[in-house]
């Protein structure tokens, strides 16, 4: 077993060569040893990165036998049930791909696997920083840009869904169709400028293609490169923990441990794809046959990630409206423009403002680098569990129609059940998950108070039968002593009973009250008899103090 | 009686001290390196604590496994290409397994192999980074503005109205000109404005080239269809227009649906003058997207669209009685030719498919001329 004691000329002849050019010993002295903070929730974004790059690698795979084009060609390619039907070159070079190319349809299946799981990351990710409040200053830019990767990636799911041309692509290609022409006023046009005239045309394959291989994965690419970038220079966020601080991260070097994990990684989630490829078919586009408007297959479903534009489409009752009677314009289909652009526009732009919101509301301007458990903002906690209600009711019912044949329930009432669902379901989501976050603040006040239970029973010389507690593990009170209270506009009037600037005016003391109830400490962790041990009647009253909770 | 008092006064050593939930104390995430203390262990950097040699060899054995199991994986993937053919759906399932397994052991071995080097080989770090705000200093904040007020001066931009004036005049088309481009992504030729005019009518107004009614073909067969053989009641067929039988963009507005019912079935929403011997012809376009409104429920003589599950009522003309579609599904009008074939009256009354901005009430239009929508 030998080390090194000076760089290997491998190693140093060409950084020396590197370094004569570019200097770039000067940022890596800097950059080498950058320390990554560990936890799990922060290898979400991480898939989505990795799988972004196997769809790069995929996808440019598919592309050396993909034709772009809606010309008529008969098949002739080896599935034999297919020999002789017409069909478009798209779905023709599909199948070329699925059936005559080695490892062909092992791509398309890791290219299809990997979209799904480009957004699912990028979803989850998302959901991270946002219960944790790392979205905050100063990293409300790297948010915004997440949110822009997201609804890009969504464009580029639905326009790469759109290319094989069979039969189920071409269901989502009419619903694009029928949502773009029923917008109010510019209808009709965007739906001839983008579909080359009538629908379907001739020009739609080739013109998504472009979208979906060249300028969507360009902007991409260029995002994904300034959120690493951000991510680099303003550092990780980390969790409460010992040693932890505002001030500082801790964490393993990027040089060697990190980049090693990061590269495993990457090998893991390429493994996931392939491994799904391998043993669960997705998109078998030969059985769905090639695209005509005349028909469709019952239970034709997007893919998951359009689910809840779907199920938002399936829920609305038929509202349409003219607005000029027989004349020949002001027709407002109600019951396409309102699910289609609604819920998006409203999640999409809610998630947008939210960082600016929060920080109208609470006032607070400060640098944040600690990541916050969810529970100790109850209030965002419980607005994004109320989002994820509605977005969840409205993917649930995506599929209502599997939904109904497979709990035998009739198919209507799922709609109507969804109707009454997507209004209930996030306030109930809203007030359960405020009270269950207020109940685990209570039980990191008692483990800080009162320590843990230790499970031991002792019994007492006059009878009495107590628990033992212990205090807690010195990295978990570490963890739980790092919550911070939410911040608060101040609210007190000066003595003459004038109101702060800002908080005058309706909007003011709107901005106030609100403030009020989404700031502040809801369950102080107090300072009881923190270290020593403990003993406490195993079974008594609790010690509910009232006027903690709200 | 003694063992249990010494048992009970030392609960450290045998009781958890964690809350369900919360996790393991010593996790990396919590830093059990720095629990540990790099302080102590004599000689370490600070925050990094190196492995015990034992077992870091132990653990080099397996990661040398991982590697090994990942290199069969690639020559695997290697011999399965050479070995496994594709062209029948069965061949390429063989291949497409051999390919795809034996890829994801390689890549799967690589991974947990580096896993394991990582987490048993290399040191635990708790290395600890200073963190400064993002905000830089005032002193650098003074030195770009005076910089920037000087630069604007030095250009003369400010001072020079004109020039100034005039750039933005210029850069103003130039923002145009992307948007002017794609003027013609429409291959028709025709006003934009006139675009929602084609919407109007499908080719089952035209006559055929031999200047006869245009004939029902069945979807699928490409034979026209007699009334008198289309005879069992509840019965439903996928019709496409004679001449047009391949062509998309007519099948997109122009597909119907064809059904027979009793006389007796047959409701007042049902134009009657337009069927032909209890034979109805509606379109097949959903008025809700666009999708093809393709199930029928013989029983209930339902018509559902399987994209958003809009139900019409086929012996009622095909009124909405679920879902988002908002208009019923409009009839065709049809006959029978002199051999007996179905053939189409004319145009629908209204547009088919999904509405649009143009469209305006034309049902009311339609009745208003006398038809019926």
């Amino acid at each position: 077993m030998s080390e090194l004691t000076t760089v290997p000329k491998a190693v140093g002849g060409p950084s020396n060569w590197l370094d004569e050019r570019l200097g770039g010993a000067n940022f890596l002295k800097r950059n080498l040893r950058k320390v990554f903070p560990d936890h799990w929730s922060f290898l979400l974004g991480e898939i989505a990165l990795y799988s972004f790059i196997i769809l790069l690698l995929t996808g440019t795979f598919l592309t050396f036998w993909f034709k772009p084009s809606m010309e008529h060609v008969l098949y002739d390619g080896s599935y034999a049930p297919l020999q002789g039907v017409g069909m478009s070159a798209a779905y023709a070079s599909s199948l070329e791909i699925s059936f005559d190319v080695r490892g062909g349809l092992l791509m398309r299946q890791m290219h299809h696997w990997a979209a799904l799981l480009f957004i699912a990351g990028m979803m989850v990710h998302m959901l991270r920083v946002f219960f944790t409040g790392a979205y905050r200053k100063p990293r409300e830019i790297n948010w915004i840009i997440g949110i822009l990767l997201l609804t890009l990636a969504l464009a580029e799911g639905l326009t790469g869904y759109s290319l094989p041309d069979d039969l189920l692509s071409g269901a989502g290609a009419r619903i694009t169709q029928g949502v773009a022409i029923s917008l109010p006023l510019v209808g009709t046009y965007v739906s001839f400028f983008l579909f080359g005239g009538e629908y379907p045309g001739t020009d739609l394959i080739s013109r998504f293609y472009a979208l979906h291989i060249l300028l969507i994965p360009g902007i991409l690419l260029a995002l994904i490169s300034a959120h690493l970038v951000l991510m680099w220079v303003q550092k990780h966020t980390q969790m409460p923990g010992k040693g932890r601080a505002n001030t500082n991260v801790v964490g393993a070097p990027f040089y060697p441990a990190f980049m090693a994990k990061a590269g495993a990684y990457f090998l893991f989630t390429l493994a996931v794809v392939a491994g799904l490829s391998t043993f669960a078919q997705i998109n078998p586009i030969w059985i769905y046959g090639p695209y005509t408007p005349a028909d469709i297959s019952a239970g034709s479903q997007p893919d998951w990630y359009m689910g809840f534009l779907e199920g938002s489409l399936r829920i609305m009752p038929a509202w349409e409206i003219n607005m000029f009677g027989t004349a020949h314009a002001g027709t407002l289909p109600l019951s396409v423009i309102i699910p289609a652009l609604l819920p998006l526009g409203l999640v999409m732009t809610g998630l947008a403002l939210y960082p600016f919101l929060e920080r109208w509301i609470t006032g607070d301007h400060r640098e944040h680098h600690m990541a916050e458990r969810p529970r100790n903002n109850p209030h965002r906690t419980s607005i994004g569990m109320a989002g994820i209600s509605f977005y969840g009711v409205l993917w649930l019912l995506g599929a209502n129609d599997e939904i109904s044949a497979f709990f035998h329930i009739n198919l209507n009432w799922t709609t109507y059940a969804g109707r009454v669902l997507v209004f209930a379901a996030p306030v109930l989501a809203y007030i359960i998950t405020y009270r269950i976050c207020l109940g685990l603040q209570r039980s990191d006040a008692e483990v800080v108070s009162h320590g843990v239970e230790s499970g031991v029973i002792k019994r007492l010389p006059h009878g009495e039968f107590i628990e033992i507690h212990t205090p807690p593990a010195e990295d978990i009170e570490a963890h739980v002593r790092g919550k911070e209270p939410v911040a608060m506009l101040p609210m007190a009037e000066d003595p003459s009973g004038i109101p702060h600037k800002g908080m005058r005016g309706p909007i003011g003391k709107l901005r106030a009250r609100m403030s009020k109830a989404y700031g502040g400490e809801k369950i102080p962790l107090v300072d009881g008899h923190g270290h020593e041990e403990e003993e406490r009647a195993a079974v008594g009253p609790g010690e509910e103090d009232h006027t903690l909770t709200r | 009686m003694t063992d249990n008092e010494h048992e009970i006064e030392q609960p450290d050593e045998r009781v958890p001290k964690r809350v369900i939930g919360t996790p393991p104390p010593g996790t990396p995430m919590l830093g059990e390196a720095e629990a540990r203390d790099a302080g102590d262990a004599g000689g370490e950097t600070p925050g990094i604590t190196l492995q015990d040699e034992k077992r870091a060899s132990g653990a080099e054995k397996l990661v040398a496994l991982c590697f090994l199991l990942a290199f069969l994986g690639g020559v695997a993937f290697l011999v399965s290409y050479v070995v496994f053919q594709v062209g029948s759906p069965e061949a390429t399932g063989v291949s497409n397994l051999a390919l795809g397994s034996s890829l994801t052991v390689a890549v799967l071995g690589l991974a947990v192999g580096i896993v394991v080097w990582v987490r048993q080989i290399m040191p635990k770090y708790a290395l600890v980074q200073e963190r400064h705000l993002m905000v830089s200093g005032e002193d650098d904040r003074e030195v770009v503005a005076d910089t920037f007020v000087e630069g604007a001066n030095e250009s003369g931009f400010v001072k020079r109205k004109m020039m100034r004036r005039t750039l933005l005049l210029a850069a103003a088309p130039l923002g145009l000109i992307p948007l002017i481009l794609l003027r013609d992504l429409d291959n028709t030729k025709m006003k934009a404005t006139s675009f929602n005019k084609l919407l109007r009518h499908t080719v089952w107004g035209e006559k055929t080239v031999e200047g006869q009614p245009r004939r029902l073909i069945v979807e699928g067969t490409g034979q026209p269809i007699r009334a008198a053989d289309f005879n069992s009641p509840g019965g439903i067929l996928s019709i496409v227009p004679e001449g047009y039988e391949h062509d998309l963009n007519v099948l997109a507005k122009a597909t119907l649906i064809l059904i027979k019912f009793r006389p007796e079935e047959l409701k007042s929403g049902v134009n009657k003058n337009w069927t032909h011997d209890g034979i109805v012809a509606y379109s097949k376009i959903c008025t809700h997207v666009g999708c093809p409104a393709a199930l029928y429920e013989q029983t209930t003589h339902h018509i559902l669209c399987p994209c958003h599950q809009s139900t019409f009522d086929a012996a009622d003309g095909a009124k909405v009685i679920f879902g988002p579609a908002a208009r019923p599904l409009p009839q065709l009008p049809i006959t029978v030719d002199n051999e007996g074939f179905l053939v189409a009256a004319g145009d629908f009354p209204v547009p088919v498919g999904p509405s649009y901005w143009e469209r305006g009430d034309a049902e009311a239009e339609a009745r208003a001329k006398g038809g019926q929508a």
